[in-house]
């Protein structure tokens, strides 16, 4: 089996062009990862410019009105630049930056990775160039000139069904083009190895802060987490440090759309099947002659047709739980939580709060959940309105 | 030698790409035989994937017509044991891995074996993941070629040491599609191929007419063309075979 595996998953199915690429990126990895100055770099841009540790905050009200188990949200969405992209982010920049890379190339869904690319390529004097489906670029075209406003220059994505799998297509192509002076900066646990690695071990940060926080609060593990999973990077992050607990349920809350028993969906784990696409192999939605479908989403950040390999593997052995949410219900947990706690969640986000919402009254009140807010959803607001029949554009 | 290197035995070859179901497999078919009656010496056999990351935006046309049309893998599997009545000359499979996968890769490599596909081209199959279909190719007696690109380096003698069939050296970073000018040192990548291997070298990517054909077979064995031709079908349709033929003609006594 080769390297980058979990399992069955995983792995490095590229092109011969873009090997010595990813070669030369692990070699780095490696090297850095264990590197003192460099993580004394990280830490100082985690704490000092994205402002870590983010709040892991008692959501008083929502547990009270939910009767049941006691719930803590993961504040990502306060992160700098408003979701947790930026963490691995300004990890990969870092290394691009040791590496000798000049030029950060990047896909992106929601926007979320993108603006968080186009800021570190700011911060660190590099060039930055962003794939964005077209499609996603009218859902979230406040997050286009956020990233035109930082200096990267966006291309729109016309191919395929214009959004998200089709922008990290464009990527892997334009990076076969240009690669010695070019990072291409992966946002998602998938792709080909080291990605899935690199990311995860960057976003993990999010569980090691949660672990001490609900240790120094409670005294105790969580019971639950939840955590939205697209390709999944925000719930590995959250995941990671308590893949050893055993007591704590680890739950990925994946798009179901318009639902699993239609075709606008976008959950691999509930409607997917193995495959190898993106550099991976892992679960897929597909269809019988293995072309990959075009899934949707409310969430441009969850519309992916695939997850990361480690999840697959998460859920082959049973370690984490995937369940579906659809749109209705995660805008319904967006409005919920805006009225109740005061908080705008990325629509993202909002699929998780809609699972915990569900299972949150069944629970006893001195049982513990931690919801990840990946992001925050100022981006969303007009598409939910229109998703509720007002005509508000940006 | 395999049956993918006898393309090789009549001077330099020239191969064409031709992607099935594009507009149709009538289209294809008639394609296929302009193409070798022409003096192709083997040809290139495209399944279209829905998502082609090597493909530039000429290939990722035909891919999506195909699809549009409706074309499946069971269907390619038929039209090629159709056409292999009358076509002598080796026909290699290009497509993408998860195309193999999903159709299972023994019912694949035995359906290449029973309708006659002497070799199978996968570019996101690199070295290190050839594990995921040697056997069953080995089993069935179909080519798994190996390509080399311009930042293969190193890589190269292990590539080719165990290289089957014919090498596919890409000439140029990026995807597939027409190129002016090719900048690449091909020479040094085929003079570290022939320390490590004897089998063809066929260049593709890139090539669109004759003087850069014969460029590449003074430095090669074989020279690769597929966006050209897909213009030809893109442009022509259903009437895109004559054109098709006496672009093959015109590409083949260049190599002459």
């Amino acid at each position: 089996m080769s390297k980058g595996r979990f399992g069955v998953h995983g792995g490095q199915y590229i092109p011969e062009t873009l090997m010595n690429a990813v070669i030369e990126l692990e070699e780095a990895y490696e090297h850095y990862k264990n590197d003192p100055a460099f993580n004394r770099e990280l830490a100082a841009l985690f704490q000092e410019y994205a402002g870590r540790p983010s709040r892991l905050y008692y959501a008083a009200k929502m547990t009270k009105d939910l009767g049941g188990g006691k719930i803590y949200l993961k504040r990502e969405d306060l992160n700098h630049t408003g979701a947790h992209k930026i963490n691995n982010v300004l990890g990969q920049a870092l290394l691009a930056k040791k590496m000798g890379k000049i030029r950060l190339i990047a896909e992106t869904g929601a926007g979320q990775h993108g603006v968080a690319t186009a800021t570190a390529a700011a911060l660190m004097d590099m060039e930055c160039v962003v794939f964005m489906g077209e499609e996603d670029t009218k859902r979230q075209a406040l997050n286009v000139y956020r990233m035109r406003l930082l200096g990267a220059e966006v291309i729109p994505v016309k191919t395929g069904t214009a959004t998200l799998k089709d922008a990290v297509s464009q990527a892997m192509r334009e990076w076969t083009s240009r690669i010695s002076d070019t990072h291409y900066c992966l946002g998602s646990v998938m792709g080909p190895h080291p990605f899935p690695t690199i990311v995860r071990d960057f976003q993990s940060v999010i569980s090691k802060e949660i672990k001490e926080q609900i240790l120094a609060e409670e005294g105790r593990l969580p019971d639950v987490i939840l955590a939205c999973v697209g390709g999944g990077s925000n719930a590995i992050g959250s995941f990671y440090h308590f893949l050893q607990d055993k007591q704590t349920r680890l739950i990925g809350c994946e798009a179901a759309g318009r639902g699993v028993d239609t075709w606008e969906t976008a959950a691999t784990i509930a409607t997917g099947r193995l495959g190898i696409f993106h550099g991976m192999k892992s679960y897929f939605c597909q269809d019988a002659d293995g072309q990959i479908a075009p899934v949707y989403s409310i969430s441009a950040g969850l519309d992916y047709p695939g997850i990361g390999p480690e999840h697959a593997y998460l859920h082959d052995i049973g370690r984490a739980e995937y369940v579906p949410v659809t749109d209705e219900e995660a805008v319904q947990a967006f409005e919920y939580l805006a009225r109740t706690e005061g908080i705008i969640p990325a629509i993202e986000s909002a699929h998780a709060l809609a699972h915990a919402m569900k299972i949150a009254p069944a629970m006893p009140p001195e049982q513990i959940i931690v919801i990840t807010l990946s992001g925050r959803g100022d981006k969303d607001c007009a598409a939910i309105a229109r998703y509720r029949g007002e005509d508000i554009h940006e | 030698m395999s049956n993918t290197g006898k393309a090789f035995a009549n001077g330099k070859a020239f191969i064409p790409f031709i992607t099935c179901g594009d507009p149709d497999l009538a289209t294809t078919a008639a394609a296929v035989r302009a193409a070798a009656a022409n003096g192709a010496d083997l040809i290139e056999l495209g399944i279209p994937f829905s998502d082609p990351t090597a493909e530039g935006p000429v290939i990722q046309g035909a891919n999506l017509r195909a699809l549009t049309n409706g074309v499946k893998t069971k269907h390619i599997f038929a039209f090629v044991r159709e056409i292999r009545k009358e076509i002598d000359i080796p026909l290699v499979f290009m497509t993408y891995a998860n195309v193999v996968f999903s159709y299972g890769a023994e019912a694949f490599l035995s359906a290449c074996r029973e309708t006659g596909v002497d070799g199978l081209i996968l570019p996101d199959l690199p070295y290190e993941e050839k594990g995921e279909f040697l056997p069953l190719c080995h089993q069935y007696g179909v080519d798994l070629i190996s390509l080399i690109a311009p930042t293969s380096e190193h890589r190269i003698a292990m590539i080719a040491r165990e290289a089957e069939g014919f090498l596919y050296i890409v000439s140029s970073l990026g995807v597939t599609g027409m190129r002016n000018e090719i900048t690449t040192d091909l020479a040094a990548i085929v003079r570290a191929v022939r320390q490590n291997t004897d089998i063809p070298c066929a260049i593709g990517f890139g090539i669109s007419t004759p003087e850069q054909a014969r460029k590449m077979a003074d430095i090669a064995d074989g020279a690769i063309v597929g966006s050209a031709i897909i213009k030809l079908l893109e442009k022509h349709g259903k009437n895109a075979p004559a054109y098709i033929g006496e672009f093959v003609k015109n590409m083949k006594d260049a190599l002459r």
